[in-house]
């Protein structure tokens, strides 16, 4: 599986509630709740994300509330992945449940500009910043965490693993 | 082993595990709420298993939108009550019980030794109780609905050693924001933070519950009390579970953690976590001048009865300064019958605070209290994020229930230990 697009950057210690603020948990509809993804941090987020790009975090990217919404809004406005120094371990687990792959990197964040065009392989646990030409080679993701991403969440992957 | 790897042994079929180590771990009591609960049923529904895996094991609370305050919030509460009622589930509705990590333990569903998940970050409160209780998120919710089990990487642990008498005036909420201000908000992710010594047995549960409570602002995977005599107390009651040997729960003396932390609190003061993270954190002794708009009080991090009485007995005969807000909410109905009784309500109302009933309110900006642009809030809750209480241009600075009242009274943060000396 291999995912391309420009990176979007922020820094350290993105909260849920800036990804996806509370007053919008009442939305059920994921292309709804796209309409709010980063609110708190910038409202032209969505227009960016269209295009289909590669977000790029600092530390504890994720931290706060469990609301899955976040990486909801964050998959359906255009995100195909988000790299980061660290995560939030409850957004980290959410973002592979919904089907949006997520990766630990150190030395990201200082390594990548805005806009940088980024290609990733995750079988290969391989980043690419085509825009600059650094590399990094990542821990590879453990293989059922892999197949929960290629099935596109874990309840299609429940699904398929429970009619066996 | 430590307490959370004997309880994540025991729940996965094993004599001991390790650090790194991924269990596959029976799951004792699964909580969702209103705000979660909807996303988990649709995921539930999608993977096309007709019941949960145990129906005396899920718990359903609704707490954050309530009552209604939109048509659309009480179109997930009938979907939440639809699924309570189908799958003969257990649910707290509005009235009924209050916010949920307070009520799971009052009506009994938090023992010792047990594994809890909760679709909410603050599940992690239960670790006040000895059990080993994590947040998570809907689909994941869904996903032990139908097989009663969850993956878990065994954590590494921080042994947070506290010793030492808290001043007057100073609460468990400023020993965990002094903590999460030394360890950063980073500073435990993926961990356990287990907190041990003699501070921490002469605590009282409610204190136990607001540390563990926000050992999530600093990422940690659970927080956990080893259970004791108190511990006892309070379930007594409250369950006719047979309660497992306190014993076997203990840390053993050779049990590893990847660091320890010794923190004497004889000379901690009142703390404030300023805008917008929680490790902001400063002594409020340093606090110059900051006017609020509103001052809150309640949560389930400080919406206890012990911290209505503190708050009580710096309000009573008082009123709070013009043009400050004060909204009080107990965590409970059980907490708001006993602040009742106790005539705490008659003295919030007295001073010209505003009680409402046991919600989750406006510590996540949803519903009750919201802020305006550039208003000021001091709140006892758990989070300051940018946007957390209503506008994104307003500020949040967390402290705790004595911190709060005082400021009530003066219309600016204010150290209540300041404020007893000028009398």
């Amino acid at each position: 599986m291999n995912v391309t697009g420009n990176a979007v950057k922020f820094g350290d210690n993105i909260d849920t509630d800036v990804i996806l603020p509370g007053k919008y948990l009442v939305l059920i509809d994921p292309h709804d709740l796209a309409k709010h993804a980063m609110e708190g941090l910038d409202p032209d987020f969505p227009a960016k994300a269209k295009k289909g790009i590669v977000v790029v975090g600092g530390k504890n990217f994720g931290c706060g509330s469990s609301r899955e919404q976040a990486p909801l809004a964050l998959k359906y406005s255009g995100v195909k992945c988000v790299l980061a120094e660290s995560f939030a371990r409850i957004f980290f687990r959410n973002a592979i449940n919904i089907g949006l792959p997520v990766i630990e990197c150190k030395g990201i964040s200082a390594a990548v500009d805005n806009g940088d065009h980024i290609t990733v392989d995750f079988e290969a646990g391989t980043i690419q910043d085509v825009t600059n030409g650094k590399s990094f080679q990542v821990a590879k993701l453990p293989s059922f965490i892999l197949e929960i991403l290629a099935d596109g969440g874990l309840i299609e992957y429940l699904r398929r693993s429970m009619k066996k | 082993m430590n307490i959370t790897e004997k309880i994540l042994a025991k729940a996965s079929g094993k004599t001991t595990v390790k650090p790194g180590e991924i269990v596959d771990g029976n799951v004792d009591v699964i909580m969702v709420h209103d705000l979660t609960g909807p996303l988990a049923v649709e995921a539930f529904k999608k993977i096309g298993v007709p019941k949960v895996w145990d129906n005396k094991k899920v718990v359903v609370i609704l707490d954050h939108q309530i009552p209604a305050e939109s048509v659309t919030a009480a179109e997930l509460h009938k979907t939440m009550r639809k699924f309570a009622r189908d799958q003969q589930l257990q649910i707290y509705d509005i009235g009924k019980g209050g916010i949920c990590h307070q009520v799971m333990p009052e009506k009994g569903h938090v023992l010792p030794g047990t594994v809890i998940v909760g679709a909410d970050s603050h599940t992690c409160t239960y670790g006040a109780f000895g059990a080993f209780a994590t947040g998570i998120g809907s689909t994941e919710a869904a996903a032990v609905f139908a097989t009663g089990k969850i993956w878990l990487k065994v954590p590494e642990a921080i042994r947070i050693n506290v010793e030492g008498q808290f001043q007057r005036y100073v609460t468990p909420k400023d020993l965990i924001l002094h903590v999460i201000g030394k360890l950063g908000a980073g500073g435990a992710i993926y961990k356990s933070a287990e907190f041990r010594g003699p501070t921490i047995r002469d605590m009282s549960i409610a204190g136990r519950m607001t540390l563990c409570n926000m050992t999530v602002e600093m990422g940690a995977k659970n927080g956990i009390v080893e259970p004791d005599e108190k511990t006892r107390q309070f379930l007594e009651g409250r369950t006719t579970k047979m309660l497992p040997s306190f014993e076997t729960l203990l840390s053993d003396p050779d049990a590893k953690y990847e660091k320890t932390e010794d923190i004497d609190i004889t000379d901690l003061t009142p703390q404030i976590a300023y805008p917008s993270s929680v490790d902001n954190v400063k002594p409020a002794s340093e606090m110059s001048n900051i006017t609020v708009e509103q001052a809150f009080i309640g949560s389930c991090t400080n919406g206890r009865i012990e911290d209505l009485r503190l708050a009580a007995e710096i309000m009573k005969g008082k009123q709070v300064k013009d043009g400050v807000r004060t909204l009080i909410i107990p965590a409970s109905q059980e907490v708001y019958m006993q602040a009742l009784k106790e005539g705490l309500i008659e003295i919030f109302t007295n001073a010209g605070a505003l009680v409402c009933g046991s919600t989750c309110g406006p510590c996540l900006g949803g519903h009750i209290g919201l802020l305006a642009p550039g208003e000021t809030c001091v709140s006892t809750s758990n989070r300051n994020f940018i946007g957390r209480m209503g506008s994104k241009e307003a500020n949040v600075y967390l402290a705790s229930p004595a911190t709060v009242a005082a400021s009530a009274l003066t219309g600016k943060i204010t150290d209540p230990q300041q404020m007893e000396a000028k009398k």
